[in-house]
Formats: structure tokens, C-alpha cells, sequence
């Protein structure tokens, strides 16, 4: 009765809290199912249960229970669920054409050293090798073709290269535009400005390809001279502009948050507007911009479409003018023709797994700094 | 502007102007408009050199306004429009060629709430002096100290001039405040209400401060603490919904206003 009722008291707002908190748990739990998901699709790259050496020691069939379980597995590319249902005679009949497929491998092949190897094993994922027919080592992704080369190195690269290229142009102009539009620009200015730069972000990233695919292409080249029309550096502008509308109305929140005392303060110790805005204001405004380009890089890092439209040759190069192939492009590129289940499938998932963890480990960094500018800002370091 | 009138018996609004030197400030005749309404009625003011100067009155009679219209704050207002003149050493800070940002080096301002930046001590203080040109990291620290310590605030602060400034207290956060104005050696400090958010030994220190400060600088304070006027300003101007009602030396103000409203208002009978 009366004050010892608890929750009781207010059912109401009792449900309502914990339907919140529910769904918020439900987020945690979602991320958490989806990294778990596409990780186990990778796991038996990196148990080193897949194999693509073309040219293997053939099993006679009759040989059949001198194997385990895992050797047959690893031997027939099949999983332990479809080798546990398997009758005797049709396990007998899967080895009989496995020995047929080795006897047809041309003879040419039979002495190519490539024709061995086992391309998923991490050397030939992460190193460069140096394949017949190429005069220096090299990382080569090329998941077709007699020898599968899975190099994820050139996928990394691309990826950087356009998300990196992607920042510096839009960073410092959307940044430039939350100034302008929080601090000098006038109300009436402001009140156009703000949703229209805002619009961009509901551009389908789609027709930005399109766009940067058809005209900033052409443009780009007639100013740059490079010999490549489609490159990273394409993509990376087109990246950026998709990428702008995110940066900049974050940093904008971020900047007219900040106490207008302080914007007094330093007009009226005879600050100029532009003083007062890049010294005062952006300085204090700092954790929020840069969560908002910490936010910008993930947006960059997980844009697909615009790369895939605009250049997906997986070149291993560092320069920003030949072209590049990102790991979302080559995911959503090639993951309709992997067959599911193999090398190349479980390759794709590895690839995925990889960039969430590689964006989860960036996001971590970046709210650590900002925590760390919070604090030395608020005095407390 | 050399003229002295003694405080005659004048309506409301009429000018009136008491100083007991040349003053500094003349306002003449200076109505403000919030867009359609008339924030200040026809002020007529003058303010004399290196004095402490309240400006008192209930909420809203527009004594803020008048202290901002001083360093032109409230050109930052949008439909503020202003009428009249109002000069300082002779010089119309209204007038056309005049830069607004010169002139807020001439008038400094503390402001109600502290409002350090989120920098070091030192950084605050020094911000002004490089705003305007001061470079030499020696000149920066001796200048530095010595608005600190015109700011009764240097022992407290010498060991750690390089943290920040939002870790001090509100007290120290307002005399950094005003090191940060003194530093730039302007002529002029407006202070809008500087001790309202400060308990009464915050607003003791303030307040001995502020006398201090008298000798070298012209001091026009708002204030809504009767008794703070009473104690720091030589000259106190009572504004009432716009108006200038009265305008003397504080002594008399207090003791023996000519006008039934002022006599109301500092006796704490409305306002």
C-alpha cells in the first residue's frame, strides 16, 4: 500500500521503459548475430579446411574408410552435415568423379607449380607470390579461372584508397559549410542552406555512380590529364559527395551547440565573426566534428555502389589514378556467381568479416579520441 | 561636450548630465528599437573618466540594452535598429566608418555568467593579446601576470596557468573573466551583472576588485544588488521600462532621490 507499491505504482511507464530498453538490447544483439553469422561462414578459411589446389593425390574409392571424417571433407568440398547424409554409394560415386576430374586435368597444367597450391592458405591470402607466367611476386585478386588467386591485399588497398580520398574532400568542405552556416551566414541564408545541403544525403548513391560515372569522369580528366578515365580518384569524389550531407550536418549540430558565452566572450574582447568561429567556436565544437568525420569514414568505408559504377579493377597500386576494386564492391560483385560453400564464398565472407571488424576497431579509436578531447576540453584530462 | 550641468528637476527622458570631469561617454538622445518596439526611450547620458558607474532598475527597463549598446553587442541582434548618438572620447562609435571590432578593443565587457573558453588559464588570457597582434612569448607572459594579478587571481593560479580554465571556481572564473578583459588594456569595462551568479565571498572579492580597478579604468556596471551599488559606484542611472529616471551621484541617489520613482525603487518598495 501507498509509498511500498514499487513499479507497480506507474505500470505504464514501467512497460514503456523496458520495451525500450528491450529494443535497445535487441540492437546490440542484432550486430552481434550478424558479425557472428558472416564469421562462421569464413571460420573454415581460417581452420585451413578449404583447399583449391587443383592438382591433388587422387583417393581411390575403395580407400574410402582409411580417411577421416575431416580429409574426406576437406577432399570432396563438402560440408560435415552433407557427408553425414550421404549413402555409402553415392560417397563412392562423388570420389569416382573426383578421380575422373583429375584425370582431365591437362597435362600442361599436371607440371604448372600453381596447379598445387592451396590459394586459401594465408601466405597466398596476405603475401605477394610470385605465380608462373609473372616475373616478380605479386598480390593478385582474381577469383576465377583455373588458379584462384584470393589476395585480399589489393581489396584492402582499394578500399583505403577510395574511403581516404573520399575524406579529404569532403571533410574539410562540409566542415567548412557547417562553419559558414552555423557562424557567418545570415538566418535567411541559413534557412536554405541547411536542408539543401542536407538533401544531398537523400540522393540514391546509385545515380551519384551514375553521375560520376557519365560527367565528374570526363570532367576530372580534361583537368587532371590522367590516362585512366574511371579510378579511385573518381570514386573517391563521387565517395565524398554522398559523404558531405553526413559530415556536415553533424558538425553543424555540433558547432551551434556551442555556448554562445563563449562566442560573446570573444567578440566582445574585439574578435572579428571569423576569429571568433575558427579559434573559438570550431576548437570547442572539436569532439563533435570529429565524431562526424569518424561517422563520414563509415559511411565511406561501407559505400558499395558508387565504387562498384565507377572503377572495380582490383589493380594492387597505391596511386589514386589507376583504379580500385573495395571490399563492399567485391562482395556484392561476386557474391551471386561464389558457389556457395566454397573457397571463393567463404573468402567473400572472410572479406566481410574482416571490414567489420576493421570498422568496429576504427569506430572504437575514434570515440576514444573524442572522449579524449571531451575531457581535456571539460578541464578533466 | 566639456559641459557640466548639475541634476536639475527633469521629466523623464529629458537630458540630463552629471559628471565630474569631462565625460568619456555621451550618449545624446539614443532610442533602441527590437524591431517594432522601443526598447530605450531617448537616453541622454554622460559618464565620466575613471569612475565606477551602476546602472540599476527592475528587470527589463532596458539597462543591459544600454550597457551593450556601449561596444555595439547588439549589432549581433538581428531588426535592432538605434537612433540618437552615443560617443565615446569624441567620437560617434555609431557613425559609419567606425569598426566595431576596434571599438571592443577600446570598450571590454564581463559578462553576467562567467564564460572562460575552454582553454588553459594562460590561453585565456593571452587570447586577446594575440587577437591584436602580441607575439613574443616574454611580452605574453609578463602581460599575462600582470592582468592576473590585476585580477587578484595570479597566487591562486600561478601553478597552473596551463590547465584548463573550466576547472577553476565561479569566482575564479569570473576574475579570470575579467583578467581576460584588463589584459587588452581597453578604457572602458562594461560589467553586465558580474557577481549575480557568485556567492556573497565571490562577490566581496569581485566587488574590492572592481574599486581597484577604478584607477586605471572607466567602469560602467549593471546591477540588480542595491547595496552593490551603493557600495562600488560613484554615479548611479535608475531606468525604468526604457526610461532614464534619474541620473546622480550615487550618495544622493541613495539617500536623497529627486524622483518618487527612484526614491521607490532603492527603498525596495517595487522592482
Amino acid at each position: 500500500m501507498g509509498i511500498h507499491r514499487g513499479h507497480k505504482a506507474r505500470p505504464a511507464e514501467w512497460l514503456a521503459e523496458k520495451f525500450i530498453f528491450l529494443v535497445s538490447l535487441s540492437a546490440i544483439l542484432m550486430v552481434l548475430l550478424i558479425f557472428l553469422f558472416v564469421a562462421r561462414e569464413a571460420l573454415p578459411v581460417l581452420f585451413g579446411e578449404t583447399n583449391t589446389a587443383l592438382v591433388q593425390k587422387p583417393i581411390p574409392p575403395d580407400e574410402v574408410d582409411k580417411h577421416s571424417a575431416a580429409e574426406l571433407e576437406a577432399y570432396l568440398e563438402i560440408t560435415p552435415d552433407q557427408l553425414a547424409r550421404m549413402s555409402k554409394e553415392t560417397l563412392r560415386s562423388l570420389m569416382d568423379v573426383k578421380v575422373e576430374a583429375q584425370n582431365d586435368i591437362p597435362e600442361e597444367f599436371r607440371n604448372d607449380p600453381d596447379a598445387r597450391i592451396n590459394t586459401t592458405e594465408w601466405q597466398y591470402l596476405l603475401k605477394a607470390h610470385q605465380w608462373s607466367g609473372y616475373d616478380k611476386p605479386e598480390h593478385i585478386w582474381q577469383p576465377v579461372g583455373q588458379v584462384k588467386k584470393f589476395n585480399i591485399i589489393p581489396l584492402f588497398v582499394g578500399t583505403l584508397k577510395v574511403t581516404l580520398i573520399g575524406l579529404f574532400f569532403a571533410v574539410p568542405l562540409a566542415v567548412g559549410a557547417a562553419i559558414y552556416v552555423s557562424q557567418l551566414a545570415r538566418p535567411r541564408t541559413r534557412e536554405i542552406l541547411k536542408p539543401v545541403i542536407e538533401m544531398l544525403s537523400g540522393i540514391p548513391s546509385v545515380v551519384v555512380g551514375f553521375f560520376a560515372l557519365l560527367v565528374m569522369a570526363t570532367v576530372l580528366q580534361s583537368i587532371f590529364h590522367y590516362q585512366t578515365r574511371l579510378n579511385a580518384f573518381v570514386a573517391g569524389i563521387a565517395l565524398g559527395f554522398a559523404v558531405i550531407p553526413v559530415i556536415f550536418s553533424i558538425a553543424e549540430d555540433a558547432l551551434t551547440s556551442v555556448p554562445r558565452a563563449y562566442t560573446q566572450g570573444a567578440l566582445a574582447l574585439g574578435a572579428s565573426r571569423w576569429q571568433t568561429a575558427w579559434q573559438i567556436v570550431l576548437p570547442a565544437a572539436l569532439p563533435g566534428v570529429f565524431a562526424a568525420a569518424v561517422l563520414g569514414f563509415g559511411r565511406a568505408i561501407g559505400e558499395t555502389m558508387i565504387v562498384l559504377m565507377v572503377c572495380s579493377a582490383s589493380v594492387m597500386s597505391w596511386s589514386i589514378f589507376d583504379s580500385a576494386r573495395s571490399i563492399t564492391t567485391t562482395i556484392a560483385a561476386e557474391m551471386a556467381e561464389a558457389v556457395s560453400g566454397g573457397p571463393h564464398y567463404r573468402i567473400l565472407f572472410l572479406l566481410g568479416a574482416l571490414l567489420f571488424a576493421a570498422t568496429f576497431l576504427s569506430n572504437m579509436a575514434g570515440d576514444f579520441v573524442i572522449h579524449r578531447f571531451k575531457q581535456k576540453l571539460e578541464g578533466k584530462k | 561636450m566639456a559641459e557640466i550641468t548639475m541634476p536639475k528637476m527633469n521629466l523623464p527622458g529629458t537630458a540630463t548630465t552629471v559628471s565630474a570631469s569631462a565625460p568619456l561617454i555621451a550618449i545624446e538622445n539614443l532610442s533602441l528599437y527590437y524591431g517594432a518596439s522601443k526598447a530605450l526611450k531617448n537616453i541622454s547620458l554622460g559618464l565620466g573618466e575613471k569612475v565606477v558607474t551602476a546602472f540599476i532598475g527592475p528587470s527589463g527597463c532596458g539597462k543591459s540594452t544600454l550597457l551593450r549598446c556601449l561596444n555595439r553587442m547588439n549589432d549581433l541582434i538581428d531588426n535592432v535598429r538605434i537612433e540618437g548618438s552615443c560617443k565615446i572620447g569624441g567620437h560617434d562609435i555609431y557613425a559609419k566608418d567606425v569598426d566595431a571590432i576596434e571599438l571592443r578593443k577600446r570598450v571590454g565587457m564581463v559578462f553576467q555568467k562567467s564564460n572562460p573558453f575552454p582553454k588553459s588559464i594562460y590561453e585565456n588570457v593571452a587570447y586577446g593579446l594575440r587577437l591584436h597582434g602580441m607575439k613574443a612569448k616574454s611580452e605574453l607572459d609578463a602581460v599575462v601576470e600582470k592582468s592576473l594579478r590585476g585580477a587578484a587571481l595570479w597566487d591562486e593560479v600561478k601553478d597552473r596557468l596551463h590547465s584548463s580554465a573550466l576547472g577553476l571556481s565561479g569566482g575564479q572564473q569570473q576574475r579570470l573573466c575579467i583578467a581576460r578583459a584588463i589584459a587588452i588594456r581597453p578604457e572602458i569595462i562594461l560589467m553586465d551583472e558580474p557577481a549575480s551568479a557568485l556567492d556573497p565571498l565571490a562577490t566581496a572579492r569581485i566587488e574590492e576588485l572592481i574599486l581597484e580597478l577604478k584607477k586605471e579604468f572607466t567602469i560602467v556596471i549593471v546591477t540588480h544588488n542595491m547595496q552593490q551599488a551603493a557600495r562600488i559606484s560613484d554615479y548611479t542611472a535608475f531606468f525604468y521600462i526604457g526610461e532614464l529616471i534619474e541620473f546622480d551621484t550615487t550618495a544622493k541617489i541613495f539617500t536623497n532621490p529627486s524622483k518618487r520613482q527612484t526614491e521607490d525603487y532603492v527603498t525596495g518598495r517595487f522592482g
